[in-house]
This record gives structure tokens, sequence and C-alpha cells, in this order.
């Protein structure tokens, strides 16, 4: 059982009175067929207008969801004879950040992405997918070697941010963080980022500092989550949902701001309601990408890129 | 009796009443006193001694044309760029007047001065942030200023320095301001892969954002004494660690500790410093070269 949001409320109800009186006209000796029919279109009309009208706080509801596909469901989708590469050869292994190679349509590619757990287990193995430093040092790491054999890159975003514990800053979070977007700048290969569930602050950029950013429809990405936002500006955490609508923060609204290239649609309810369905349309958008960007050399991507994030900010000249 | 120990206290006729007059006798900011080592001294003394107490060598906050003043060889500085204006993209109610009343207060238009100057002779382009204005946090014109003055430094081919002091990336500019993080280090690479020098000078404070990009990308990163520098808020690492921090947490000499600076520095020689490392990077140095 799917876990349901609250604002999908009134669809999931319904369609539960629907199949309750389908069991019922099967088995007792009435015909409902009209009526059945009747609540079934108002069902889809409850459904568009509350699925394509979702709010920003929606999104992160959807952006958040515990089936939501991860990276490695998209690995496992998408690409083939995947091998993980651990350890950033300094300190140790964080698993709140995967990477490996593997092929992608017969390409070999560096993939490197967020990982959160399923489960409780997992996420405390992960961290819920907030990196230490040595998950920013390993995703480097691969990325220099990538760069080495001249294999594109394809990072998928998906954290709340980076940790904020004390190892963390004792290791350097913040150097780690900057020494990737440095870094990054100056890779000679293809860079495709894609924001799959929550892209939270620094700690997301770290994977960002592409040729191409995409988006899943209801992904989000900000500088602080929005019960930061509201606790930091309206010194109230409970009014996440107003901050999360005045802080921009869906894929429409950065692709609007030109941060975003393209936005990746989701099924109907989001990403988790068909998550094969979701690689696939995902699978697409990252062919024509990389297609785009192998057809570069090498001074021609570190251009656009520098030029793509030069572009970035608003302000009266 | 029991009663005279009540009465007594109202014998006290007179009671010293401080003068008013005698209050104001000081005029308001003659004298400083040091949040630390609660010093009391002349205010005229402190600014001639770069604003470091003489009693605890505390470093008080500077504004960017204080740090002009005491880095810079005298009147070599050219601003840049100080006609860019911030906008509201997000339309947060209040901002524009927030910005307006710090540009008032400072003197700047944004959290940041840039230009041209001269160390000791010596050509270099720097970026001064001041926490001051709106805590010195990083919005779009902070992002492109910072920018502009790499960009400028390339161009010229000279040593970019930067005094940083920020509470990291401008809420108020959402997304667009967490953008100048990879906006400023994009243009840091190009400055480096020319082989030009860039030095970060960490100051009280750096934190978020800003430290987890150009702060602490600098080829040589130096702090002055007991700065606040670190990547999350103090506060929100006790609630996720429990446990509580050492004192001397997310200062420079912390993190001089575990490795991430190059050296602490005092106000008083940072110039020179700073100088000598230019000097030793310039192409005129190699002398068997």
């Amino acid at each position: 059982m799917v876990k349901t949001l609250p604002f999908e409320e009134p669809v999931i109800q319904l369609r539960a009175k629907i199949s309750e009186l389908k069991d019922f006209t099967s088995n007792a000796e009435v015909d409902l067929s009209t009526e059945i029919q009747q609540l079934e279109d108002r069902l889809q009309k409850l459904e568009t207008d509350i699925y394509e009208n979702m709010q920003p706080w929606d999104r992160v509801q959807v952006a958040r969801h515990p089936e939501r596909p991860t990276t490695l469901d998209y690995i496992r989708d998408l690409f083939t004879d995947f091998i993980e590469l651990h350890g950033d050869r300094l300190y140790g292994d964080d698993e709140a950040i995967v990477g490996g190679i593997a092929s992608f349509n017969g390409q070999p590619i560096t993939i490197i992405g967020h990982q959160r757990g399923r489960d409780t287990k997992e996420n405390i193995r992960r961290n819920f997918g907030m990196p230490h430093p040595e998950g920013y040092r390993k995703a480097l790491r691969l990325m220099k070697q990538a760069e080495k054999f001249k294999r594109p890159i394809i990072c998928f975003i998906d954290t709340k941010g980076a940790y904020p514990g004390k190892a963390a800053e004792e290791r350097g979070q913040s150097e780690a963080i900057a020494r990737n977007l440095f870094e990054m700048a100056g890779l000679k290969v293809p860079v495709i980022s894609v924001v799959i569930g929550e892209g939270g602050s620094g700690g997301a950029l770290a994977l960002g500092v592409a040729n191409h950013i995409h988006m899943l429809e209801n992904a989000t990405y900000s500088v602080i989550s929005p019960e930061g936002a509201a606790s930091i500006l309206w010194k109230d955490a409970a009014l996440a949902q107003q901050a999360a609508e005045a802080m921009k923060i869906t894929a429409p609204d950065l692709k609007e701001m030109g941060i975003v290239d393209e936005i990746i649609p989701e099924s109907t309810g989001g990403a988790h309601r068909d998550p094969k369905r979701q690689a696939v349309l995902m699978g697409e958008v990252l062919q024509r990408s990389l297609d785009e960007l192998l057809k570069l050399n090498e001074d021609q991507l570190v251009d656009t890129r520098y030029e793509k994030f030069k572009s970035i900010g608003e302000f009266i000249e | 009796m029991i009663r005279d120990i009540f009465s007594r206290n109202r014998k006290h006729k007179y009671a010293t009443i401080p003068n008013l007059a005698s209050k104001t006798d000081v005029p308001e900011g003659i004298m400083t006193k040091c949040p630390e080592c609660k010093y009391i001294g002349l205010t005229k003394e402190l600014m001639s001694n770069k604003k470091v107490c003489p009693g605890c060598d505390h470093h008080y906050k500077m504004t960017a044309y204080e740090r002009v003043a005491n880095f810079l060889d005298e009147s070599t500085f050219v601003s840049m760029d100080d006609h860019l204006e911030t906008v509201n993209p997000l339309n947060f109610p209040g901002y524009t007047d927030k910005i307006k009343s710090d540009s008032k207060k400072t003197g700047l238009n944004e959290a940041v001065l840039t230009g041209t100057g001269q160390i000791n002779g010596q050509s270099v382009v720097v970026a001064i942030m001041d926490a001051h204005f709106r805590m010195g946090s990083m919005g779009s014109v902070v992002g492109e200023k910072i920018t502009r003055a790499v960009e400028e430094a390339t161009k010229q081919g000279v040593p970019f320095i930067i005094f940083t002091a920020s509470g990291g990336a401008r809420m108020q500019e959402g997304v667009l301001s967490l953008m100048q993080m990879a906006k400023t280090s994009v243009a840091l690479k190009r400055h480096s892969e020319k082989g030009y020098l860039f030095i970060s000078i960490l100051t009280h404070p750096t934190t978020g954002g800003v430290s987890a990009s150009f702060a602490s990308l600098g080829d040589i990163n130096l702090a002055e004494p007991k700065a606040l520098i670190g990547f999350a808020g103090r506060r929100v690492i006790e609630q996720t660690v429990r446990e509580k921090l050492p004192e001397n947490f997310q200062t420079a000499e912390f993190l001089l500790d575990h490795g991430q600076l190059d050296a602490v520095v005092h106000r008083a020689s940072m110039k020179d410093t700073v100088s000598t490392l230019v000097k030793l990077h310039s192409k005129g140095e190699n002398k068997n070269g």
C-alpha cells in the first residue's frame, strides 16, 4: 500500500467508495452501473483538479514520499553493468552518496547520486541521504576519474542538505562542498545533473555544477528547507507551507529563472505511482541531453558551463 | 525594639541621585568597551590600533571602507560595480526597504565592496565583504560583484584577494542566492587555471553558503583570530548531535587545529603577510627561472 498524502485524500476516499460499490454489486442482485459510472466520472474530474493544481507544499510532500524512486532505483532501471565504487581514499565511505560506473545505452557513464534509505534501518546507514565531507570527496574522486577516461557524468540530486554535525565540521564540510563547485566548473566531460527529489541547499549544489540541469516535475530545489525558511523568516517552522510558496522552489519556478533546462514529467500523483514509467521518461531526457553535449569539445563544455552559471542572478545594471 | 529596625530605614533622607547631565558628559562613541574583556578605551585609540582591543586582542568587526584604509596603500583603491542594484525577485515584503536602509547606513550598494588597488606597491583585485550590510549575506548582486572582480583579476593577470564576512546565503533571494555559490566558484576556477593567486581571508563571521564556496577556495586560506567559521550554525548542530560542543568550536583556531586553514594571522600583520605572499608568487621573484 502506497502511503497517501494529505492533499490527495479526497481522491483516495472516492476511489475506495467506488471499489466498495463494485464489490457490493457483484455480490448483490442490484444494478448500480450508472451510479458507478457517475462516480467514476467524478473521480476523474477530481483527479485532474487535484493533481494538475498541485501547490508547492503538495510537491514538497511528493518529493519527500518514502516510496519515491531513489538514485539506485534509476541506476537499476536505466543502466547496465553498474559497478559501485566506494570511498574517498582519505577518510571513509559515505553511504549517503553512491557512485560508480555503468553503461547507458552502450555509453560508459559515471553515475553519482545522493541516496536516501527506504526504511529506518537503511536510512540510519545512509544518514537519511545527508552526506558528510567524505561523501563529497568520494563524488569528486569519481568525477576526476571520469574525466581521465573521458566518460560523461550523470548526477542525481536528492538530499535535504549536507549533514550539520560536529564531525562534518571538523572534517571540513564547507571545504568539501566548495571544492566540488570549483572542480566541477573545470571538468572536461559532459556533466548532467537531475534533481529527482529534494534539492537542499549547498549539499545539493555540490553535485549540481552541470552543463544541463533537469528536474523532475515534483522535485524541489531551494536554498533552505521550507521549515528552515519559516523558522528564520517568521520564527515559526509551522509556517513551512507558506514558505514553500514564497521561496519559489518548484521545477516550473526554476525553469522560469533559467536555472533548470528541462522539466521531466511525472506520472499522475507522482513518480512513486509508476517508477518503471518514470525511469523511461528519465531515460529519454538523459539520452537527448547526452547526445547534445557529446557534440561539444572540451573547451566548449567548460565554456558553456561557465556561461550558464555566470548568467544566473537578478539585479539592475 | 523590633519596630526600630523598620523605622531606622526611613531616617535616610538623602539619596544620591545621579546627575543626568554627568551621564551625558561623555559624548556618544568617544569611548568603546570591549565585549570580550570589558576594557574601556578611547575609540580613537582603538581605530589607530586597527580596531583590535589593546587589552585582549579582540578583533572588532570592520566595515569595508575601514579595511580598505587599513589594508591597501593609501588612495590606490578604485571601486568597481557600485552601480549594481538589488531587486526583489521573490517579492518578499519589506526586502527592498531593508536593502535601502542598510545601503544608507554603510554607504555601500551591497554587502561587498570590490575594486582594484595596491598592496605595498603590488596590484591586486580585492573584494571586501561587510557584515554590517544584511549580515554580509550573499544575494545576486554580491555574487555578481565578486564574480566580476574575479574576472577582472583574471583579465589583468593579478592576484585576487577576498575578505569574507557573511552569514551565508540571502534567504530573501531564494535559490538564486544558492546559485551564486556556483557562479563565484566557476569564476575562481578560471582564474586559477591561468595560474593566478587567490588568497581568502576569513573574518568574523564566515558561515553557510559563503564558507562553502569562495571563502574556502583560496590557494591560501587565512583567518583573523577567533573568527567564527563554519558550515552549519552552532544551535543546529547541537540539536542534531545532542551534545555540548567545545567552547572554541568553529573558531579560526579550531579550524587551524583540524587542518582547515593555512594560518591564523593577527590583523596588525595581515597586510605584510599578504604582501609577502603576493611577492613570493610574482613572476619577477623567480630569479633562477
